[in-house]
């Protein structure tokens, strides 16, 4: 199935990603492939097939609700693009 | 001494033969005038190393060494180290220093061995060349105009140059196995949930696993030794009692019974590669092992699933990347969108956002049931085929690769060109289970892998069937300058 250049746009901007004008050709080509790909699945049937989320078909495990982390928010912004007295700056969102 | 497997070093440095720091020297010594070339590591850690030998050495004299102490090794550059840089390959976390260490870098080092570096890999694991990393490509060993395989290709170049005594590795869909049997070496990829993910940057949730790449089985046994187990850092990580990987060794295998998925012997199969693993089959026959034929009936349908499942749970991994709290920001954004949007398109290569765009579309709205959840149906079918001749046999095994490596540049035109090379490996994935890639053969002066497959957390029988054929050939024993 081609991919529109509308439906393109679209998941780039639900991916938050920018996509030159080459860029967009590209990925309309590849995209595709892979879509037919993938379309392969469609020639079994598995309606009365329960889907399998974790490979071992195990649960999450649980734990007491505790505190185990201390407080890092030094050490954990100092790798941040910009910080200001413990908080994350990100351009202006309100006017 | 820096050319013998990591067993081999383990015992010498008990012997008192050789210390650490000794070893760690020469093996920086030939990583300062190799890695140019091969661009296996893509930092090298000097000081830390030395200073990581140095006490080793220091806790020997003391009598107080364990069997891994003093032993350098390197980590795949997705591993967190605390106060090193951990890229993933990418630009996008080039400027990243992790305030912590993962849980398996932590293991490691609780054991005392020695970090030399983070080797290069795919841009986020993703690749089958290691041609996608945002550092250039990693050089076979065997043939510098060769890819290494992917996604752990500096992993795979830097233990079969002998840059390092073993490595770490992840696989997500054959990321350890895939670079092992085009390198000539042992990898391993243990049952999801045997090894912590924590502190390995995500790429697949559901399917990444951490592994290794070595010299031999009974290498592969000493460090999957020290990564096993529960971890509640990790809620995926699984509580079933780890066993010592080093002590099955040596059982004989006679009764093993060897199912031959036929599925993995048809079209598209190189002709020399496939008389390597019949030759191999023939021999596990000598060693009493039992073979039949079974049959994967939906393994065919194993890449497409995948490039659903993988490329979905990537698109929703990778949206932590959004330039506020760390990794890549672009210049001078004019507002948040463009922040987050021109951050992600300078930081991530095309492969990369490539994933991402098939992964949301896969997730969209209206598309969820026709992609996300029929792949996973074709999960449950896969996963059915398998237990199914796990009722019948012992382990699996087959190709790991329908050829030998590839050049650099060969395979880039159309990306499923490039997803079709893991063909056999991806389906162990889509189940969960354990599997190796052992070497078998040369083709042209180039090795050939043989992959192992075995119920859930059955490690310590695929690590015996590995190390007996290893006992019985030299294969595992060839390096790029003797292979006679």
């Amino acid at each position: 199935m081609p991919i529109e250049l509308e439906d393109l746009e679209n998941i780039a901007h639900l991916a938050r990603l920018h996509l030159s004008e080459e860029e967009k050709s590209e990925a309309a080509s590849s995209m595709s492939n892979i879509l037919k790909l993938i379309d392969q699945m469609q020639s079994v049937d598995t309606d009365n097939v329960t889907p399998l989320a974790h490979p071992l078909d195990s649960v999450q495990r649980l734990r007491d609700d505790e505190v185990t982390e201390t407080n890092k928010r030094d050490a954990l912004q100092k790798i941040a693009p910009e910080t200001d007295q413990g908080l994350f700056l990100v351009p202006k969102v309100i006017e | 001494m820096i050319d013998s497997g990591l067993a081999q070093i383990s015992r010498a440095l008990a012997a008192r033969e050789v210390s650490s720091v000794e070893l760690t020297q020469e093996y920086l010594a030939r990583i300062e005038k190799e890695n140019s070339n091969l661009n296996a590591y893509i930092t090298v850690c000097n000081e830390l190393a030395l200073e990581q030998a140095n006490a080793a050495d220091a806790v020997r004299s003391k009598g107080e060494a364990g069997a891994f102490t003093g032993i350098p090794i390197a980590h795949k550059d997705l591993f967190c180290t605390a106060g090193i840089r951990t890229s993933c390959g990418s630009r996008m976390l080039d400027n990243f220093i992790s305030p912590y260490d993962a849980t398996v870098v932590e293991r490691f080092k609780q054991a005392g061995a020695v970090t030399l570096g983070k080797t290069n890999m795919d841009e986020f694991a993703m690749g089958s060349s290691n041609e996608t990393s945002f550092y250039g490509p990693v050089k076979n060993p065997w043939d510098h105009s060769l890819v290494p395989g992917g996604s752990s290709g500096g992993s795979a170049a830097a233990v079969a140059a002998r840059l390092c005594a073993g490595a770490t590795a992840t696989d997500t869909g054959g990321s350890i196995r895939q670079p092992a049997s085009f390198t000539g070496l042992t990898g391993l990829k243990p049952t999801y949930g045997r090894v912590s993910r924590w502190g390995m940057v995500a790429f697949a949730s559901s399917l990444d696993q951490a592994g290794t790449l070595t010299q031999s089985a009974e290498d592969a046994a000493m460090m999957l030794n020290v990564m096993a187990g529960l971890d509640q850092k990790d809620s995926t990580c699984s509580d079933v009692s780890v066993d010592d990987y080093t002590a099955g060794l040596d059982k004989p295998l006679k009764g093993l019974k060897i199912g031959l998925p036929k599925e993995h012997f048809s079209e598209g199969l190189n002709a020399e590669v496939e008389q390597c693993i019949r030759d191999a089959i023939s021999e596990y026959e000598k060693l009493g092992a039992s073979i039949q034929e079974i049959s994967l009936p939906n393994s065919h349908l194993s890449v497409s699933a995948y490039y659903v499942i993988a490329p979905a749970e990537a698109s929703a991994n990778l949206s932590r990347y959004d330039a506020v709290r760390y990794g890549y920001r672009c210049e001078n954004p004019v507002d948040l969108e463009d922040m987050y949007k021109r951050s992600r398109s300078e930081g991530f290569g095309a492969e990369v956002k490539r994933r991402i765009m098939v992964g949301t579309y896969a997730l969209s709205a209206g598309y969820y049931d026709a992609y996300y959840r029929k792949a996973q149906k074709i999960r449950r079918l896969i996963k059915d085929d398998f237990q199914q001749a796990f009722e019948e046999v012992d382990v699996i095994i087959g190709p790991t690769s329908p050829h030998t490596a590839f050049p650099i540049g060969a395979q880039n035109d159309d990306p499923v060109t490039m997803y079709l090379e893991d063909i056999y490996t991806i389906a162990v994935n889509l189940a969960g289970l354990p599997g190796m890639s052992i070497p078998s053969g040369l083709v042209n002066g180039l090795p050939v892998g043989l992959q192992i497959v075995g119920r859930d957390f059955s490690e310590a029988q695929l690590l015996n069937v590995a190390h007996q054929f290893q006992l019985a050939t030299d294969w595992h024993t060839k390096t790029p300058d003797n292979q006679a």
